[in-house]
């Protein structure tokens, strides 16, 4: 008796502990967070309610019709109909228009066939998250493991960010309810260190998280405007912070990304750092009507990397995704990885052919005491670039790709305190698209990765 | 009853209203006749008059990648900055003239050069040179040289070379170029030197 009891008790309490389900809405006009409703099982959002923080918006109902104007869009829809009308042309719901006491209610799946007419640009739904994108306002995170002893795990953010902490026994859980962060190329972020083995990321009921599992108690400060999250051991969280020297990388997010990154062991450095050019807003030269130099980096960065990796050797991509990353910031994540080289890829419609350029270093920056001027920071291995240059040249001239080794005024080469070099990839011909084309990208980087390999015991005294 | 006198002056008044008229009416037409002059971007010619001087222009060519060096008989005034300006002047001319080696946008323009002892020049362009300017390390640092080795080269004891638009710092010149430190001329010269020499395998 005293079972069936126990047993009706949580029946009838557990509909009342399901917590209520929210759409959370990203812009550069707001960030805010809307109720769900449930109709036909299906989760339901108030047009109105979506619309109003972005623009000026009214709404009327009359009788069985309800019509919508946002700015100077007018939408009309009709009670329980799946088609609706916005500036006179059809548009079609993944469920019926729900009108509930004088609420206009859609279908969420709706939203990214319904909102771009009203708002004349795109927006990503992550439905299963109910996390609402609108426009590029995405925040996206690095997270690198540094080598003092213990370790620290600093979390960068592209934007600042202020997430509900809570510590318990074994994790600490990072929510994002506010901030439109986003998954990295693997939600599952593993350091191989003993303390703070991993961190996994997860989205649900309009917010991220990031969960990071800890072997002892830690501690978790926000630093550097809100962009900055370190978690360390509690016994070493008083200490003052040193500067970080990453050993373990995590994300270079890219949502949607196929591959994703074996991440190295503690206590193993990466050999060869590379830096896909540009990124985010910064789209770099316009290549074609439909093509940026952002995009064709990235293709490029991606090959350098199986090219490299697969002459056994370890490498850090700097960006992975259409992230944008400041110079100082890639200047300073490469100084800190104490890697052998770092290698920057660009892409170039003018000319044929691949240039080679190692820094111009400016006029100004002399070194005060022990301080390295930041502006001439490539000073000390300015000759190992140039012998790595040197080198990549030799490999190209074997593939008969025309080439030359320069040096050019682009940061943040002359911010590198290791060997660095950048590479300019330009067609061979007059036709851009061979910029994309995979076999060109792996004659130029087997090209790279072959000369690097060569000098790589060269390299390697240097760290 | 209207008096002969006013009468006499209405009919003088009318016709002469007409005659004027007719008159306008007349250079209208001859104005509209006139082909309108197209509008020239490029900057204007050396306000300078007098004798010409032979100077070395440094010119970047697009095709090869290049960097020669060029020489030309421009009128030069006297003062040190002004020389400069009416350097980088020739050079944006040749730039801009319809079979440029290295185009640059249409409205490019020196806005000054000042010269600050012991050798620093800084340049200022206008920010129709910088917002339009074409992207990519290499014909950047073609634009850069070819600014910085001019002047340097023919304007002695400069040594090191900062470049403003529009009287502003800029991070770059179109996303490669960095133009946020002092070039150092000896550095420039070692660049130049290289940049003499195309690829080294033909296309």
């Amino acid at each position: 008796m005293s079972a069936i009891l126990i047993i009706l008790f949580f029946t009838l309490l557990l509909p009342a502990a399901t917590p209520e389900k929210h759409l959370s809405v990203y812009s550069t006009a707001a960030n805010y967070t809307l109720p769900l409703t449930l109709v036909d099982n299906r989760d339901y959002v108030g047009l109105l309610e979506l619309l109003e923080p972005l623009g000026a918006v009214t709404a009327k109902a009359d009788g069985s019709r309800w019509r919508i104007r946002y700015n100077n869009v007018l939408g009309d829809f009709q009670n329980s109909r799946i088609r609706g009308r916005i500036q006179g042309r059809d548009v079609e719901l993944t469920g019926r228009f729900v009108l509930e006491n004088g609420r206009g209610l859609v279908p969420v799946s709706s939203i990214p066939s319904l909102l771009p007419r009203f708002l004349g640009g795109p927006v990503t739904l992550h439905e299963d998250s109910h996390r609402l994108f609108i426009g590029s306002v995405a925040t996206h995170f690095t997270a690198l493991l540094t080598s003092h002893n213990p370790a620290r795990l600093v979390f960068h953010f592209t934007s600042p960010v202020n997430p509900a902490i809570t510590n318990s026994p074994g994790s600490v859980r990072m929510t994002f309810t506010r901030e439109p962060v986003v998954a990295p190329a693997s939600p599952t972020l593993t350091f191989g260190n003993k303390t703070i083995p991993s961190a996994n990321y997860s989205e649900n009921n309009g917010a991220a998280v990031i969960t990071v599992t800890a072997t002892t108690p830690v501690s978790t400060a926000i630093s550097g405007d809100g962009r900055t999250i370190t978690i360390a051991p509690a016994a070493v969280a008083s200490q003052p912070t040193a500067p970080e020297t990453p050993t373990s990388k995590a994300t270079a997010p890219q949502p949607g990304a196929a591959a994703t990154q074996s991440l190295p062991e503690i206590g193993r450095r990466y050999f060869v750092v590379i830096d896909a050019s540009h990124g985010g807003d910064d789209r770099g030269e316009a290549l074609g009507p439909n093509l940026a130099e952002k995009d064709v980096t990235l293709g490029l960065a991606r090959s350098l990397k199986q090219e490299i990796e697969s002459r056994g050797m370890t490498t850090l991509m700097l960006r992975d995704s259409d992230a944008s990353i400041p110079l100082d910031q890639r200047a300073t994540i490469t100084d800190a990885s104490h890697a052998a080289i770092y290698v920057v890829l660009h892409a170039a419609s003018s000319g044929h052919g691949v240039r080679v350029y190692t820094a111009l270093l400016p006029y100004d920056g002399d070194d005060v005491g022990p301080f390295r001027a930041w502006s001439t920071a490539q000073h000390g291995a300015l000759s190992l670039s140039q012998s790595a240059g040197a080198a990549v040249l030799a490999e190209l001239q074997k593939r008969q790709i025309p080439d030359r080794l320069l040096a050019a005024p682009l940061r943040p080469l002359n911010n590198i305190t290791l060997p660095a070099i950048a590479v300019e990839v330009a067609p061979q011909g007059s036709d851009v698209q061979q910029l994309t084309a995979p076999d060109y990208q792996q004659l130029v980087t087997s090209a790279v990765a072959t000369a690097i390999a060569a000098i790589h015991d060269q390299l390697g005294v240097t760290r | 009853m209207i008096s002969r006198q006013l009468l006499i002056a209405s009919a003088v008044l009318l016709i002469a209203v007409l005659g004027m008229s007719v008159y306008v009416w007349h250079m209208r037409r001859t104005a509209a006749r006139i082909p309108a002059v197209a509008k020239d971007t490029r900057p204007l010619a050396p306000p300078v008059a007098g004798p010409t001087e032979q100077v070395t222009l440094f010119v970047a060519y697009d095709d090869d990648g290049t960097l020669r060096a060029e020489g030309a008989q421009i009128p030069l005034p006297s003062g040190r900055q002004q020389r400069a300006e009416e350097l980088l002047r020739a050079l944006l001319t040749i730039y801009l003239d319809k079979n440029s080696p290295h185009v640059i946008p249409p409205g490019s323009d020196v806005r000054s050069v000042y010269l600050v002892d012991p050798g620093v020049a800084v340049i200022d362009l206008n920010s129709a040179f910088a917002d339009a300017h074409r992207s990519g390390v290499l014909v950047e640092e073609l634009t850069v040289a070819s600014l910085i080795h001019t002047v340097s080269a023919n304007i002695p004891g400069v040594v090191k070379v900062k470049i403003l638009v529009d009287g502003q710092q800029r991070d770059t010149l179109a996303g490669h170029a960095s133009l946020t430190n002092f070039y150092d001329v000896s550095a420039m010269n070692a660049l130049v030197a290289t940049l003499g020499t195309p690829s080294s395998v033909g296309p």
